[in-house]
């Protein structure tokens, strides 16, 4: 049993050396972002930064880069060029950052139950060789309670409504204890009362100063929600409050001709073209 | 009733027989529900008949004695998965492409190696379809010993390999080593394969790694069940497949795998017949927003 301790002692971090959150640096800082992959540029010369408990909503059109941009910060894929400092350090020796995925790259009729996909959040915690304790599995209910799912814990997964899925996502982040969250399209095929349930539960995370981005398409939605909002279409167009960021000309360099804008009584109305979103349902 | 239970025991060889399909079945099964939960059933299958060359090479090296096959079937199963990865990531020739190269070029290359010695059909028979009554206790205990080295290795890394499996993404950002817990799970596969050569043979390999494990994963909703239903599964096809095989004469490694492909479509057929029935009533379950 001994050598089972030393394996443990040795491989507790895996491979790789967790790195500490050194003070006094911003939680996110990209500098000078850029992916190409083959021959699409995805990514052009990013650059911002996010301070702790800040809560940034991406806005762009389908392709822009924000599945991408996500991934790189989380340390899932490497950047052609330019860096990520999460606490001053890159992304690939913190375990605080969690990937909210995409509905549709789940397979939600994978053998397992909600409650064991929140666990999956711990692994990270608990090292080789250890099984869940108690107290494990106590973050687990308690995570499951904010987002409002402990009575179907013992679901399939399948067995969930897509607001559902996505509010138990949150939850394995949450049991992840993930300071960072990346949320990648949550909003999307949801009805408004599951929206709003999502925008609820990262209310409530605001205390707990996590810090979110979140990719979404509705203009709108960001706007209200969201004090920062970025645009983007492979390039920065803008980042900033919402009043200052969606003003047209910077939506038509987003846009372009995806973009209709009408002017009206109250203002300019911008209409997204969403013709081309993947509308498939979640199965 | 209990004469007919009985009498296939009288013979040592029966014994062993029965003992090599339940421990195989659980190994195949246990490993195979990764291979199942993964879309790998290809890889397996390709793998499998990779093995051949190295068998053939062993055969002729060892001028027909079977000492040694084991291990030259071991380290040809473990180049060969090493060898597809290695093609399908340095080319832009896709995965499944990459494994039907390798797959039926190994394959020719073993069945031309053992066509050239004389008794050359009935041994290419007993590698493509199993020989399992003619396991020796030596046999016996090498499965014992690998198949449970296989148990314990996925017992160890179970979560690890759960997260892997449902989100690679995930993996990542906990930080876990995919790439060498991937590699290791190809290895187990490799190893079962190895395992399970003289059940079913290299041509019905597949069927121990994908059958009982898809049959369990239409009856279930949990992984551990998945594992154990499956587990129960193929022990219980090789018990059956064997009696069969006794009391029919019929090849055994096709009569095993012709009792789970049964069992597969006995299930699959139940539950269509009952989701025709129920789905006039299926329930939603309430959304909560």
């Amino acid at each position: 049993m001994a050598f089972i301790e030393e394996l443990r002692k040795t491989s507790h971090h895996w491979i790789r050396e967790h790195y500490p959150h050194e003070p006094n640096t911003p939680i996110l800082e990209a500098k000078n972002l850029s992916a190409q992959y083959e021959t699409n540029i995805a990514l052009e010369d990013i650059s911002f930064d996010l301070d702790k408990g800040e809560r940034l909503a991406v806005v762009g059109p389908n392709g822009a880069g924000k599945s991408t941009l996500f991934k790189i910060i989380a340390g899932v894929l490497q950047p052609t060029s330019g860096e990520v400092h999460i606490y001053g350090h890159e992304p690939s020796g913190h375990i605080c950052i969690a990937y909210v995925p995409q509905r549709t790259n789940v397979d939600w009729n994978f053998p397992v139950t909600i409650a064991d996909v929140v666990m999956m959040g711990r692994i990270g915690k608990l090292g080789l060789f250890r099984n869940p304790k108690a107290s494990d599995w106590e973050m687990v209910n308690h995570t499951l309670e904010i987002v409002g799912l402990s009575q179907l814990a013992k679901r399939q997964i399948r067995q969930l409504s897509g607001g559902q899925q996505q509010r138990m996502f949150i939850a394995r982040a949450l049991a992840q204890e993930a300071e960072l969250m990346l949320m990648d399209e949550p909003l999307t095929g949801l009805d408004t009362r599951s929206q709003e349930e999502i925008f609820r539960i990262m209310d409530q995370l605001r205390n707990q100063e996590v810090t979110i981005l979140i990719s979404m398409h509705d203009l709108r939605l960001a706007s209200e929600n969201f004090d920062l909002v970025m645009l983007l279409n492979h390039k920065i167009i803008n980042m900033g409050t919402p009043d200052k960021v969606f003003q047209p000309k910077y939506l038509e360099a987003a846009y372009g001709s995806h973009l209709a804008l009408f002017p009206t009584d109250q203002g300019e109305i911008a209409f997204e073209d969403t013709c081309c979103d993947k509308g498939e349902p979640y199965r | 009733m209990i004469s007919f239970l009985t009498e296939p025991l009288q013979y040592a060889f029966m014994v062993r027989g029965l003992l090599a399909a339940i421990f195989v079945g659980i190994v195949c099964a246990v490993v195979g529900t990764y291979v199942v939960l993964r879309g790998m059933a290809f890889f397996g299958d390709a793998l499998s008949h990779a093995i051949l060359p190295g068998i053939a090479v062993g055969y002729l090296v060892g001028g027909g004695a079977r000492e040694s096959l084991f291990w030259w079937a071991l380290i040809t199963a473990i180049l060969t998965s090493i060898g597809i990865g290695a093609i399908s990531r340095s080319t832009k020739i896709k995965e499944d492409t990459a494994i039907g190269i390798i797959f039926a070029g190994a394959f020719a290359l073993g069945v031309a190696l053992i066509s050239t010695v004389r008794s050359y059909t009935v041994d290419l028979t007993h590698f493509l379809f199993g020989d399992i009554l003619g396991a020796r206790p030596a046999d016996l205990w090498l499965t014992f010993i690998f198949g449970g080295v296989i148990l314990i290795t996925i017992f160890a890394f179970y979560k690890e390999f759960l997260v892997l499996s449902f989100d690679p993404i995930l993996a990542s950002t906990l930080r876990l080593p995919a790439n060498l817990l991937d590699f290791l799970l190809i290895i187990l596969i490799a190893v079962a394969i190895v395992v399970s050569l003289q059940t079913v043979g290299v041509a019905l390999m597949v069927a121990m790694l994908v059958t009982p494990a898809a049959t369990a994963y239409l009856l279930t909703r949990r992984l551990p069940v998945m594992m154990a239903l499956g587990a129960t599964i193929a022990s219980v096809s090789g018990i059956i497949g064997l009696y069969l095989s006794f009391y029919l004469s019929i090849a055994s490694g096709a009569a095993i795998v012709l009792t789970c492909t049964a069992f597969f479509f006995f299930v699959w057929s139940v539950q269509s017949i009952r989701q025709r029935f129920s789905s006039k009533k299926t329930v939603v379950p309430a959304d909560q927003g």
